[in-house]
């Protein structure tokens, strides 16, 4: 039997204001309230809303019918501010039990190509504020816009999900089918789910300009070769009221899907239900995809050297930023993350929404000029210590919890050596050591570490 | 196709921007249509200008007959020969021997820009007449206001489609207080052309919204640009370390809008202390602005090093890392384009005519100091940015090519021999 796999994101930035380079080392504000405001309620009362509402009525209605979506922190944040009438909505609809939340990046940002560390932490960050929300903790995984290479893979496998979403780019699935359930190639455990570009973007994109009927679309669907079972249909939710607007009949459509399904004989599945059939086999990805453009890669963030050093800049305080604990500074990391503001400075041609910008450059030294800001007060925090020296201090902490780990490992074959070869001094020393030795022996290994910061400051 | 061009500048005398694109329009219809012959008639040349069209020298040609020998004048003409004056001696149409004429029986020219310039413009176009009936060509093309009375003449006269080339109006140049004599040769022009070239969008609805011209006949004709000689190329450009230097160069008159410049290198100033400010050119408000920078305090940090001609020009680009015109109403502006072929990136006034074809650069309103002051800082703290705009700006400008508008310049031609012109 075919299955739907239906998933939306939710996702909003928070808008930085009109920064000049005087405001730099004055000002430590850089959103736009105004504007933050009025495009979320916005958003929410044309798109969000409305669709949301269609959503439980078809969860209502069809008990068989599944929906999965993912918030990233930033847009969460700023529906609780100013419309908290969607997270309502959106646990109504978790209580029908027919619809999964994902996890993804907190900040909606490109950590995952610049930071493990930083990467790992926000994902942690969202999943437990979903938990939080929603009362489940996710199993499936989503990058920001849907960015996926084999390393983010292996590591995202690491984190112990299940699954992860991603887009099946021609490039990377040639003669392929996305219909199958793939995994990763570095990391078996973890599956994947291949967007299919066209039924998605048949709705997602060309809804408005070439109209489409529901039985249309599922025909296409039920016409897929015999054992194509999963069809990933990925989008927005403003895909509903932004994208298209709602007088075109877009809700209808959507309302229409699981009536028609039904006729046609084909499901609907969640992710973690699909990520937990048997895999075809692994799908490798060695360049970065997502599902921006005609090119599906990273080019609209990172494309053009204005982004690359707005983006160098960006992430090399990440570590700084980490293992400090001001609470503004975290904020202010969140919000600047937000991929949105790199594709703000996109220079390849095409109609480009560009937020209060008005050319590329212009994006860009609004951003560096805010950047400027953040990075000294980074530094100020770390009372103007040189960059290469904070490097070498967090790269002993790194070096010495693997020197530990691996330690550890030591003492445990040492000890099973011991236990093979004289029993009895062996009882005499696993007594106190396995349980009370780690503990015991960390702050210890610890603290050369700590004056050897000391002694390279002084 | 043979066509009767009027121009008031030519290089290698330049007095501004007009007689780089007259060499320009010309060269590039020339080097792109081999059919084309350009018959250019100048006030005064020098005999130094390169060889691929015919020069005509409007002060060596007769309005007066005298009983002139071959052999006593043959050495004496600049531009055109004896033959020709001989030819143009047959077509005298009026008496004209009360206008002040010399010993050849022509008119004499100033050059350049004199007090008496109405007067010059008016024996230009009496000039233009013998030229109409003596010469053969199939259409007319005048070159700025100047020139716009010779070529209506040349039109009543030859019966020929007429193309005016609008460098700039009167508009841009007072902002917006017309000299009413002025208006009324641009307007008259305007009324009796069968095509108007503007040089851009910005000037085309100048003249339709305030020339009341048909929309019809005004096209916008970008200027370009051509590839620096090997000798600009050989400049280096100079590293000038953690200093920065910004530049503004171009007459220092009200329609560049120095002022706004100066009033940015404040706010900058007020911020940083590794930028300094160039103003090249001279202009009625360069002392203004000399004043006006003391008075901000800021004097230190601004130079004037006056008026730059020739190389001096492509040094002081490849010397600044970057080029600002914040004009406030620019019907072109090729500067941009040149700075932009050494490899400095420019910021521009949203005002200026250059901008619709460009993309490559930063674009502010003119009376927005904060963006460019803004813009200003951005170019000189990143790298980045700077890279960006240098490398791209070299490309972009590369593509932007004389002959191209001489190909588009030649469709409009077509259009008003063969067609009847745009308006049926």
């Amino acid at each position: 039997m075919k299955k739907i796999c239906l998933y939306f994101e939710i996702h909003q930035i928070i808008h930085l204001k009109r920064y000049r380079f005087f405001d730099i080392g004055r000002d430590h504000y850089y959103y736009d309230d105004y504007e933050n405001e009025r495009s979320i309620t916005d958003i929410a009362e044309r798109s969000y809303v409305p669709a949301l509402q269609t959503l439980i009525q078809m969860c209502k209605d069809h008990p068989e019918f599944r929906v999965a979506f993912s918030l990233s922190g930033v847009g969460l944040e700023q529906l609780e501010f100013h419309a908290p009438q969607v997270i309502d909505l959106l646990q109504e609809i978790n209580q029908t039990g027919q619809v999964e939340f994902l996890s993804e990046p907190y900040s909606h940002g490109l950590a995952s190509l610049a930071n493990e560390e930083s990467f790992r932490l926000e994902v942690e960050r969202m999943s437990k504020k979903i938990k939080e929300l929603f009362g489940k903790e996710p199993k499936v995984f989503r990058n920001s816009s849907l960015i996926y290479n084999d390393e983010i893979g292996a590591q995202v496998a690491a984190m112990g999900f299940k699954g992860i979403l991603t887009e099946g780019a021609k490039q990377v699935l040639g003669w392929k089918s996305p219909h199958y359930l793939y995994h990763c190639a570095l990391d078996p455990r973890l599956k994947i789910l291949m967007r299919d570009i066209n039924l998605s973007e048949d709705i997602t994109e060309r809804f408005s300009s070439h109209p489409l009927m529901a039985d249309q679309w599922l025909d296409w669907i039920a016409s897929t070769p015999e054992g194509e079972n999963i069809i990933n249909i990925f989008g927005e939710l403003v895909t509903f009221g932004i994208f298209h607007p709602l007088s075109g009949g877009i809700l209808e459509f959507l309302k229409a899907i699981p009536v028609l399904a039904k006729d046609r004989n084909i499901g609907f599945v969640l992710p973690s239900e699909a990520c937990a059939e048997k895999s075809v086999g692994p799908v490798e990805v060695p360049y970065n995809i997502s599902w921006v453009d005609e090119e599906r890669d990273t080019s609209c963030w990172l494309g053009n050297h204005l982004q690359r050093e707005a983006f160098n800049k960006l992430y090399g305080v990440a570590d700084r930023v980490r293992i400090c604990d001001d609470r503004r500074i975290k904020m202010d990391w969140d919000y600047l993350q937000a991929s949105n503001n790199f594709r703000f400075m996109t220079t390849k041609p095409g109609m480009q929404f560009r937020g209060i910008y008005d050319s590329p450059y212009d994006a860009f030294t609004n951003y560096m000029n805010i950047l400027g800001d953040f990075i000294s007060r980074v530094n100020n925090l770390y009372g103007g210590a040189e960059n290469e020296e904070i490097d070498s201090l967090i790269t002993t902490i790194h070096n010495q919890d693997d020197e530990i780990a691996a330690k550890d490992k030591e003492i445990e074959r040492l000890q099973k050596l011991l236990a093979k070869y004289n029993p009895v001094e062996a009882k005499k020393a696993t007594a106190p050591s396995p349980k009370e030795d780690k503990p015991a022996k960390k702050p210890a290994a610890k603290k050369p570490a700590a004056k050897k910061a000391t002694t390279k400051k002084a | 196709m043979k066509v009767m061009m009027f121009g008031w500048e030519f290089p290698p005398k330049i007095y501004g921007g007009l007689a780089v694109a007259s060499y320009g329009i010309t060269k590039g219809m020339v080097e792109g249509q081999p059919d084309v012959e350009i018959t250019f008639c100048l006030p005064r040349p020098t005999g130094d200008e390169e060889k691929f069209l015919k020069i005509i020298n409007m002060s060596q040609v007769p309005v007066a007959w005298r009983d002139v020998q071959y052999d006593q004048i043959k050495d004496r003409f600049v531009g055109h020969t004896a033959e020709d004056y001989y030819r143009f001696r047959d077509n005298i149409y009026a008496d004209f021997n009360y206008m002040g004429v010399d010993d050849l029986g022509c008119l004499q020219f100033a050059g350049g820009y004199p007090s008496n310039l109405h007067e010059e413009i008016n024996n230009f176009s009496i000039i233009a007449g013998v030229l109409a009936r003596s010469e053969q060509f199939d259409i007319i093309h005048a070159h700025d206001w100047l020139t716009y009375p010779a070529g209506v003449h040349a039109k009543m006269v030859s019966g020929k489609p007429l193309c005016i080339h609008v460098h700039a109006t009167d508009f841009d140049r007072s902002r917006g207080k017309v000299n009413p004599t002025v208006y009324s040769i641009e307007k008259n022009g305007m009324d009796h052309a069968d095509c108007i070239m503007c040089v851009s969008e910005l000037t085309r609805q100048t003249v339709i919204k305030e020339y009341h011209q048909d929309p019809r006949k005004c096209f916008a004709m970008h200027n370009a640009v051509y590839p620096l000689p090997q000798e600009y190329l050989d400049i280096p450009r100079v590293d000038n370390g953690k200093e920065k230097v910004v530049t503004f160069l171009g007459r220092i008159t009200m329609q560049k809008g120095p002022e706004y410049f100066i009033e940015a290198a404040d706010l900058v100033c007020k911020r940083t202390k590794n930028v300094r400010f160039c103003f090249a050119g001279s202009g009625d408000k360069y002392w203004e602005m000399v004043d006006l920078a003391a008075a901000k305090g800021i004097a230190d940090r601004c130079h004037f090093p006056g008026f730059l001609r020739g190389k001096q020009v492509y040094e002081c680009y490849k010397a600044s890392d970057v080029f600002v015109m914040p004009s406030v109403s620019e019907p072109f502006g090729i500067a941009p384009l040149e700075a932009m072929q050494c490899g400095t990136p420019c910021i521009i006034s949203k005002q200026s005519g250059c901008g619709e074809i460009l993309t490559n650069v930063i674009k502010v309103d003119y009376w927005d100091i904060n963006a460019m002051a803004d813009a200003i800082y951005s170019l000189c703290t990143n790298e980045g940015l700077h890279r960006y705009l240098r490398e791209e700006g070299l490309k972009e400008v590369a593509e932007i090519t004389w002959v191209k508008v001489g190909h588009r310049i030649r469709k409009l031609y077509d259009e008003c021999i063969y067609n009847g012109g745009f308006i049926h």
